[in-house]
């Protein structure tokens, strides 16, 4: 199954995620991919937090 | 250069077209994108295993296997007269019995953008045709469907294969939807095309007629996954207004491909920028606007070359998108060492990864 992790600016703002197939996923909500992020959050799944 | 009128079917040409109205454009009327299988920006005629979760092979071409079988998926070099490439099929794992939920599908998704003027969901639904040639090692009576956005509109439609490995062209002609919710003018699934090479009994329905219900094909159709090594190939695809087809919309290769960067791009020499020792930094203009914010993957280690001509490599290959919008972006690249901080350097090829980005529908 595929996870992600989130990734941060300098200033802690969460900028993009990354998910473990490789493909880093800006937040943008017609962004098919982070549809697909959202949908894995709903199911009650929870990110790797940034480096 | 003989041609044909008549008052109740239009004109006839030479090569036996028929043009049925006259307000049917001659150019920009195809609806598919890559219609005749020539853009391969992924793979380059790379074969790709169709899986559950999904892939592309050719670009904008989208497909999805879900039986006990299995298959791959590639761009050829073949196809019938005017055309060099096809899209092919075959199969490399057979299922004979095919579950009531299982498919294998060959998909374009339309953006909304090039479909509004369909006026689907409305009393004034215009009556499109699909017309394609298609190739098999099998005959018989092959199926897809016509669907919205939400799959929960769909019209399965039929073609029949009589000759084996013979290229035929087939046309469907569809009456427009004038129930159900079909997304207007956004950068949304506007209308699905699919091919459908295997449909269970829950994703198959009554043939021709529109159905509240997400249908890939008719009842009945041919399941190409039960034969081993069977093949399957398509090309010329056309979705055009009107009740009859047209000959097929060539466009020059330019106007195909950055039709194509709309949902997908890469990037590999150029892009400037700088970072720490162990981090670079870059932005970048796409050269074509994308339809969304896109997704970024890099193929394999990048590399980046600096004003000293040096060079460094990632030791292994990742990205991190920043600030990216439909129109370019920001992205870092980490796993590098020994770079120097704030060193102007750029993205470099030379064997190793590509940056793809993927806006699809």
């Amino acid at each position: 199954m595929i996870t992600y992790k989130l990734n941060k600016s300098i200033d802690g703002t969460v900028i993009s995620v990354n998910s473990s197939d490789g493909w880093s996923i800006p937040l943008d909500p017609n962004n098919k991919d982070y549809q697909a992020y959202l949908k894995w959050l709903e199911e009650g799944n929870i990110p790797e937090q940034a480096d | 250069m003989s041609m044909i009128l008549d008052g109740s079917n239009g004109v006839t040409f030479n090569d036996a077209s028929l043009q049925g109205a006259a307000a049917s454009p001659y150019v920009l009327k195809n609806r598919i994108i890559n219609g005749a299988m020539v853009i391969d920006q992924r793979n380059a005629g790379a074969s790709v295993t169709a899986s559950t979760t999904g892939a592309y092979a050719l670009d904008r071409w989208y497909l999805e296997e879900a039986t006990d079988g299995a298959a791959t998926v590639q761009q050829v070099s073949d196809g019938p007269t005017g055309f060099t490439n096809s899209l092919k099929v075959t199969v490399t794992s057979t299922d004979t019995s095919i579950g009531a939920s299982q498919y294998f599908e060959v998909d374009q998704n339309i953006e909304g953008f090039n479909t509004a003027d369909l006026s689907f969901g409305t009393a004034s639904a215009s009556t499109i045709t699909i017309s394609f040639w298609v190739k098999s090692s099998l005959t018989g009576t092959f199926g897809g469907s016509i669907r919205n956005s939400a799959a929960n509109r769909s019209y399965p439609f039929s073609y029949t294969i009589s000759s084996a490995n013979t290229w035929e062209q087939k046309t469907v002609t569809i009456t427009g939807d004038t129930s159900g919710t079909w997304i207007g003018a956004t950068n949304g699934i506007g209308l699905r095309l699919t091919f459908a090479l295997a449909a269970g009994s829950s994703l198959s329905g009554t043939v021709n007629t529109w159905a509240g219900a997400n249908l890939l094909a008719p009842t009945g159709s041919t399941n190409l996954m039960g034969t081993a090594s069977a093949t399957w190939q398509v090309t010329g695809v056309q979705l055009e207004v009107g009740s009859t087809a047209t000959p097929f919309e060539r466009r020059m290769y330019t106007n195909e491909f950055q039709l194509c960067q709309r949902y997908f791009q890469t990037i590999s020499n150029g892009p400037t920028g700088s970072g720490s020792t162990t981090q670079f930094t870059f932005g970048t203009l796409f050269p074509v606007v994308m339809r969304t914010a896109p997704s970024g993957i890099v193929t394999a280690a990048m590399r980046i070359s600096d004003i000293t001509t040096s060079s460094f490599i990632q030791s292994s290959g990742s990205i991190i998108s920043n600030l990216v919008t439909a129109e370019g972006g920001s992205f870092h690249l980490p796993n590098f060492t020994g770079m120097t901080a704030n060193r102007p350097a750029l993205v470099a090829r030379d064997g190793t990864g590509v940056i793809q980005l993927s806006a699809e529908l």
